[in-house]
């Protein structure tokens, strides 16, 4: 016989919450067995579901259940003492009993389950056999109450109570359901009276249990509240009427406010995850054969309810990785002077409106050696990328997928797996996770976490006739050249748009592009340059204009647009017109600043820690004739430029082309270098069909030539320890720069040979090429 | 197989075709729409539908019909699909019809391209033929791919 569903849910809601909190207690117990008040606590809670069950129906639940209280009335009333076997016994028992629950959730039905093994481990730990606990929850009071609140007859009660005595196992609720004299919802609730009046009750005064998804609802209406006053926001200022203006106004405060408590309905603490933690770093600690010690700051600190649930297994696997790996075992922490046991400590805190959950122990720290090892091993980065990484930049490559450097691959962690997936999953939500890490004194994980999901400021910008939103936890500052400062201050680096941003080479992204769109602004415009942040890597989108930050509400999008990586969501404007929401990650993967020009980000990265690194400089990396490979230092270089053939002009018998409202005399790289040119290229213009020419603007005092190369390579940090002498006229020295062998251009030596081009024209044509 | 015996019908390039009146959740005059870029070549666009967005698809493209006439603005029909709410696209909104099952018969042989693809079958009306339409399939939204074989 089972209950009507509602028991049955509301059953299943209580034990859950019981479940967890029993969790908690019993490793709580464990270390203070003597703790009478916990131990009847927790008996009674297994008392009381084991009381439920059985009304219910759930033969197999009861029968473990059963056991499971025996053992605990002996611990209760001091006949056992409490020792790590009986522990683990009764955690299992609670194992068994959450599985059977959520069988019961998904089918009805308890399921096969077979629990002899179970059933006889808590049998056996009894060690005497128990006094067989009379199975009613005190007859009498239940009684009592039954005839009280439902009206039950006396009599039934005791007909039921006799049954009970001839030896009908059953729950006194449930004879007396079968007698008719009364129906399961009263029996629920005279149950839960009883427990209640056992000072059990919960804190029914001050709290009320809310469906979720009644919660959802609400959330998404204020959603429409918000975007609705946005629309009347813009009405208001439209039409300038005072009295309208001020109703708006009270409306946008009324509908702010109302944001911020539904927001606040959402938000539950981040102990309600935390509470899990005892149980799995006791069990993993014991089977690890270490010693733990777990502490818990800022268990109040308050996040959304989706994100809550979002970093749950994240978090789970980040405790899970620092103590099998973190932390050392107990003789080898004696043997470095700590503590035999552990330490791993949660700390949860706000911080500039986000949240911040560390995960720190003081175990034994990253190993950086085997992780530079095992990086290169597994083809993850270069022994050249490696050497550019700073020590927190290494330590974050654990990050990375096919990462894992356990020497011993154990079933809790070490597979490979999992440091990525944490990774992904908390950037998902729009997170961001950190490594520090001090060889011998621990590490520190440092997960940021934005506060809510549902309601974001974002920037609005405009592209190609369409509005976007970006996420402003995404944006770093907003750059806007004028025209003319836009024309030349955009340069690019091997086909690569990049702007210098205060010394920094910032790759920029143009959004038009990007989503294929065509672009309404040609280059007559000011360009609006949104400098994003994402994945630690900093990039400029170019868009058309940049309108204002909004509060936005989040929508998902269907499937196969989300498939597109592009896009985050989508929003609703205050015209009521959609606009879609940019995923800065994946619009940076999708352009190609994370992944393929990654390298050039790091580059880019040491040009801004130049000043820092005395040993290492800065190269422009480029193609010189015979594609050989060949090198300048950067700070020697003013301007990258690119001109289309047809702009190169003859003056005399040297190449000019008009620059900046100056002429610019060009000097083709392979001239200086004495390689003959094909055919008399000297005297020629350059053909219509080579392609746009690759020009150096170099600065020879204070003014500007262009060198023309074959093809820009790359911007390369490196110092230039390894060197040769050079092989001809205009190179210093050959040197390995980013791993390869590099002819270092000697620009004074260039610069005489490209002067004598210029002066008297003849003569020096004919010095200037000695191989003709 | 549903083939239910009310059909919303609407036409597309001088067709008449029908989606099963269970599945249609509303139609609407043409709407305000952004449009996705990358988003597989059927979406046409984003809609906003009383605060909810709902996507968009052109069924003259999924069919491979010619493209719309730029003046002729496209009418909704709202359906309801496995990934959740869908407007289809198309050219003129029909009348709800009755059908008996015995007017209905499968895709004719010689019938070929999308459409075979994307149609049940056929009901005999009186005086025109009515598709019957996939709604399942008219809703797909494949990312770029290259057309299919005629």
């Amino acid at each position: 016989m089972s209950g009507d569903a509602e028991i049955v849910k509301e059953f299943l809601i209580e034990s859950y919450e019981n479940l967890d909190r029993l969790d908690r207690e019993l490793v709580e117990l464990e270390k203070h067995p003597d703790d009478q008040s916990a131990l009847a606590g927790v008996f009674r809670t297994i008392h009381t579901i084991k009381g439920t069950c059985g009304f219910l129906g759930f033969t197999k639940l009861e029968r473990v259940t059963h056991v499971g209280e025996n053992l605990l009335s002996l611990l209760r009333d001091r006949q056992l003492q409490l020792n790590p076997q009986i522990t683990t016994a009764l955690l299992s028992m609670l194992d068994a009993v959450r599985q059977m629950l959520s069988q019961i959730e998904q089918t009805g039905q308890e399921g096969e389950r077979d629990d002899t093994e179970l059933i006889a481990t808590l049998v056996r730990l009894q060690q005497k056999p128990a006094p067989a606990e009379s199975g009613a929850a005190s007859p009498t009071t239940l009684g009592d109450i039954l005839m009280e609140r439902a009206g039950v007859a006396p009599q039934e009660i005791q007909r039921a109570t006799e049954k009970q005595r001839e030896g009908d196992p059953r729950r006194l609720g449930e004879i007396l359901v079968e007698q008719g004299a009364v129906r399961p919802a009263d029996v629920a609730d005279a149950l839960r009276v009883q427990q209640s009046s056992r000072g059990q009750g919960w804190a029914a005064d001050s709290t009320i249990r809310v469906d979720v998804g009644l919660l959802e609802k609400v959330m998404n209406l204020v959603g429409e509240l918000v975007l609705a006053r946005n629309q009347v926001l813009q009405f208001a200022n439209r039409f300038k009427d005072p009295a309208f203006l001020a109703a708006s106004q009270r409306l946008n405060l009324i509908t702010t406010e109302l944001q911020e408590g539904v927001m606040k309905t959402r938000m539950q603490p981040i102990g309600n995850i935390w509470g899990q933690f005892p149980r799995v770093v006791r069990d993993l600690a014991l089977g690890c054969h270490k010693e733990v010690t777990l502490a818990m700051e800022g268990r109040e600190t308050e996040l959304d309810k989706t994100i809550i649930e979002a970093i749950k297994d994240p978090l789970t696997h980040l405790v899970r990785n620092a103590i099998d790996h973190g932390i050392e075992l107990p003789e080898d922490r004696v043997q470095a002077g700590k503590d035999r046991a552990g330490r791993l400590t949660l700390r949860a805190f706000h911080e500039s409106g986000q949240v911040i959950i560390e995960i720190a122990d003081d175990g034994a720290g990253l190993n950086l050696e085997r992780i530079r090892k095992k990086a290169v091993e597994r083809g993850v980065t270069t022994t050249e990328q490696l050497a550019r990484l700073s020590e927190r930049e290494i330590g974050n490559l654990i990050f990375l997928a096919g990462f894992s450097t356990a020497q011993n691959v154990t079933n809790v962690s070490g597979r490979g797996v999992g440091m990525d997936v944490v990774k992904t999953n908390i950037e998902k939500i729009g997170g961001s996770v950190d490594v520090q890490s001090t060889p011998g004194q621990g590490m520190t994980i440092r997960v940021k976490i934005p506060l809510t999901l549902a309601i974001i400021p974002a920037l609005v910008v405009g592209c190609s006739g369409e509005r976007y939103a970006i996420p402003q936890v995404n944006l770093v500052e907003l750059v806007r050249l004028e025209s003319d400062q836009a024309s030349t201050s955009i340069e690019s680096v091997h086909g690569v748009p990049v702007y210098r941003l205060r010394g920094r080479l910032l790759p920029l992204v143009y959004l038009s592009r990007a989503l294929g769109l065509e672009s309404a602004t040609a280059n007559a415009r000011a360009v609006n340059i949104v400098v994003l942040h994402a994945d630690d890597r900093e990039f400029g989108l170019v868009v058309d204009h940049v309108n204002d930050t909004e509060e936005i509400v989040v929508k998902p999008l269907s499937k196969p647009i989300r498939a597109v990586n592009a896009f985050a969501g989508a929003t609703i404007m205050g015209d009521g017109s959609v606009a879609l929401i940019l995923d800065v990650l994946g619009l940076a993967q999708y352009a190609g600043v994370i992944g393929e020009t990654h390298e050039k980000a790091l580059a880019a990265e040491e040009v801004e820690a130049r000043g820092d690194s005395a040993e290492k400089s800065t190269f422009l990396i480029f193609a010189g004739p015979h594609g050989a490979r060949m090198a300048i230092p950067l700070e020697t270089l003013a301007r990258l430029e690119e001109f289309p053939a047809s702009r190169v002009e003859m003056s005399g018998t040297a190449w000019v082309t008009q620059y900046r409202g100056q002429i610019l005399p060009l000097t083709r790289l392979s001239d200086v270098l004495g390689e003959p040119s094909p055919g008399l290229g000297q005297l020629r213009l350059p053909s219509e069909h080579s392609g746009p020419l690759q020009v150096l603007v170099l600065n020879q005092n204070g003014r500007p030539f262009g060198l023309v190369v074959d093809r820009i390579l790359d911007i390369v940090a490196d110092r230039t320890d390894v060197r040769s002498q050079a092989t001809r006229a205009a190179v210093l020295y050959s040197a390995v720069i980013g791993e390869r062998v590099t002819e270092l251009l000697d620009i004074p030596a260039v610069v005489q040979a490209a002067n004598l081009h210029h002066e008297p024209a003849h003569a020096s044509a004919a010095k200037g090429r000695p191989g003709q | 197989m549903n083939q239910g015996s009310q059909f919303c019908t609407f036409y597309l390039d001088q067709l008449l075709f029908g989606v099963a009146l269970n599945d249609v959740q509303e139609v609407l005059r043409s709407l305000d729409m952004t449009r996705v870029p990358l988003a597989p070549p059927v979406v046409r666009g984003l809609i906003n539908l009383r605060g909810e967005i709902v996507t968009a698809v052109d069924l003259r493209h999924q069919l491979e019909f010619a493209p719309r006439p730029d003046s002729a603005a496209a009418m909704n029909v709202v359906v309801r699909s496995e990934d959740g709410v869908v407007s289809l696209l198309v050219d003129e909104i029909g009348d709800v019809v009755e059908v008996e099952d015995s007017t209905f018969e499968l895709p004719p042989e010689t019938l070929r391209g999308r459409v075979r693809e994307m149609i049940t079958g056929v009901h005999k009306l009186k005086e025109r033929l009515l598709l019957v339409l996939d709604t399942a399939r008219a809703c797909e939204m494949k990312p770029r791919e290259p057309a299919a074989e005629p």
